[in-house]
């Protein structure tokens, strides 16, 4: 065999030049997350947006694992996010633990072992019968959040207040606003980072490339050697994991937790922000996720009829950018580059 | 010892008799092709060999193991590997990531979740060395769908050839080209099976391209086999003339 005969010097490579153009992007927008507690300008109410706001970055990216290098539309996500959201209130209520460790690792366990329960039912399908699977699986613990209500709170919910961070180093003393605005923001920065950084090296990973080749080619990937029911299975649980450590963070900046997140319509949140930002990228769904976030804020303070304005968003969407805002943005550069 | 042996394999769809008893053997580094018209049963016996279709009855030896009842991923690790009628390829990949995924797949690494494909450089210089046997290093970071008919063909013969088989089975690699890109497509794959001492069925309807390329002849009538031989010996034969060349 003639395998290595070619020159691989002489082989064409990425050019180091965009690579690092993109650090230097990321390093500047890092800084200035960072630097934001310090801009008087951008008042608390805002610092605690946009910690809603990366929090739902965290959920659309773990989603993204799914439909956009996986294939599978989940409208089923909510259940990942609840259980860890409801999880982290049981720890208060009935264990009385304030520590945020506590509330992410019990929050990712838990939604693991629920998404390998869903798992093993739903990746034995594929397109609409994968979907309506997902999202009848959520609705049955929206309904258990709901009847089982001496335990969950029914629809009142659980209440769950600030928690003690980095293993009780750091109290929730400040006043609420003070501490959701720039203590909890830091951490939730900090998390976001780390599961941003832990989802872009799986899905550019050899593992991420067996998942984009399911996606493209089921029948394919067999018969290269990719298990590809086994796979999908391990993208669901990945996917339900992080979207865990996502509904875990939010249970406390929230302040209280609901059968709302356990419901369809919180799933179908999930795949709005992914379809607004464009799925076929990495950055997409989290760009989604921030317009979400504020479109949502501001539509509910500015509309009464505000879902209104998100469906009429959704539409013209669909219609005019079906690549979602990322891909329109990277066509709009491309042509101005060619003129 | 025999590569592949079949052994009375059967595979019916309702009255329809897709395989019909066909024992066949194949030996180390031949070039076979497998002809006939169409519905004669060729894909349905390479789907069966490659773990696509479980036969009715009989059995598929691999260097003298059972492998009839393997599922596919098992039986690409044995040694056997197979391109598809219409191109199966992974279109938003790139072509060499088409190609670095079945060196992924082949030496067990997609199991790997926390290191960068980007930066196992072993493998994409086996890649690139792959599609520059094959032509394709000025295409290497085009997205497969973005090729052209020729290239799309050998790009999945490439892909399964990445997965260093003993066996490959390349169904029609050659159909909705035009002539001359038949030529150079087929010359390719002859020279890369002949140089890597791999053994080969191609599917194929191109009677000129079966003749030119081929070490032996299987011809597939109604689900049997109808004649096996040298190319000169299949040209000869009357019954071939008559149910697949049209002679009278």
């Amino acid at each position: 065999m003639n395998r290595g005969a070619a020159s691989t010097e002489a082989m064409p490579r990425p050019a180091p030049a965009r690579t690092l153009g993109r650090a230097g992007y990321v390093v500047a927008l890092a800084a200035l997350l960072l630097a934001l507690p310090f801009i008087p300008q951008v008042p608390p109410f805002q610092r605690i947006l946009l910690s809603y706001g990366l929090i739902a970055g965290i959920t659309a990216l773990a989603f993204n694992l799914l439909l956009g290098y996986t294939g599978l539309l989940s409208f089923g996500h909510s259940a990942f996010f609840g259980t860890a959201a409801y999880t982290a209130a049981f720890l208060v209520r009935y264990l009385h633990l304030t520590s945020m460790e506590a509330y992410l690792a019990a929050g990712f366990l838990s939604s693991l072992v629920v998404a390998v329960v869903f798992g093993v039912v739903c990746v034995r399908y594929t397109r609409i019968f994968f979907s309506i699977l997902a999202l009848a699986l959520s609705q049955v613990l929206w309904g258990l959040a709901i009847k089982l209500f001496w335990i969950t709170g029914g629809t009142d919910g659980i209440r769950v207040p600030s928690p003690t961070l980095l293993f009780g180093l750091i109290g929730g003393g400040d006043d609420k606003l003070t501490f959701l605005a720039t203590t909890y923001y830091y951490y939730v920065l900090a998390v976001f980072a780390l599961c941003v950084g832990a989802l872009w090296l799986v899905v550019h990973s050899p593992f991420g490339k067996a998942l984009q080749a399911i996606r493209d080619n089921e029948v394919r990937a067999e018969f290269v050697g990719v298990p590809v029911r086994a796979y999908r299975l391990a993208a669901f649980v990945l996917s339900g994991a992080f979207t865990g450590v996502a509904g875990a963070l939010w249970a406390p900046l929230n302040g209280h937790v609901t059968p709302d997140v356990l419901y369809w319509p919180f799933s179908g949140r999930i795949v709005f922000m992914t379809v607004l930002g464009g799925f076929k990228s990495f950055g997409g769904p989290l760009i989604g996720a921030l317009v979400f976030n504020h479109l949502e804020a501001y539509a509910v303070g500015y509309a009464t009829y505000w879902q209104a304005v998100l469906g009429v968003v959704l539409v013209l969407l669909v219609l005019l950018m079906p690549t979602g805002l990322v891909g329109a943005g990277a066509r709009l550069v491309a042509r101005l580059r060619r003129s | 010892m025999a590569l592949l042996v079949t052994e009375r394999l059967r595979k019916y769809f309702g009255e329809t008799r897709a395989v019909d008893d066909v024992s066949l053997t194949i030996q180390p580094r031949e070039l076979v092709s497998l002809v006939g018209a169409n519905g004669a049963g060729k894909t349905t016996l390479v789907n069966l060999i490659t773990g696509l279709l479980t036969p009715d009855r009989g059995r598929i030896l691999f260097q003298g193991v059972d492998v009839t009842h393997l599922p596919a991923p098992q039986r690409i690790r044995a040694g056997i590997a197979r391109s598809f009628q219409l191109v199966n390829l992974f279109d938003q990949l790139t072509a060499l990531d088409n190609v670095r995924l079945a060196l992924f797949a082949r030496d067990g690494k997609i199991r790997t979740a926390v290191a960068l494909a980007e930066r196992d450089t072993a493998v994409r210089d086996e890649a690139m060395a792959i599609l520059e046997q094959f032509g394709l290093v000025p295409k290497w970071d085009l997205p497969a769908a973005s090729l052209a008919q020729g290239e799309r063909k050998l790009l999945d013969v490439a892909v399964a050839y990445a997965l260093r088989p003993q066996l490959v089975l390349l169904d029609e690699p050659t159909s909705g080209v035009g002539t001359r890109e038949k030529g150079r497509i087929m010359d390719t794959v002859a020279s890369v099976c002949r140089d890597g001492g791999l053994t080969a069925i191609v599917v194929e309807h191109d009677m000129d391209i079966v003749f030119t390329y081929s070490d032996r002849i299987l011809v597939m009538h109604q689900g049997q086999i109808l004649a096996d031989g040298p190319p000169e010996q299949i040209r000869a034969d009357e019954r071939v003339a008559t149910t697949l060349l049209g002679h009278a």
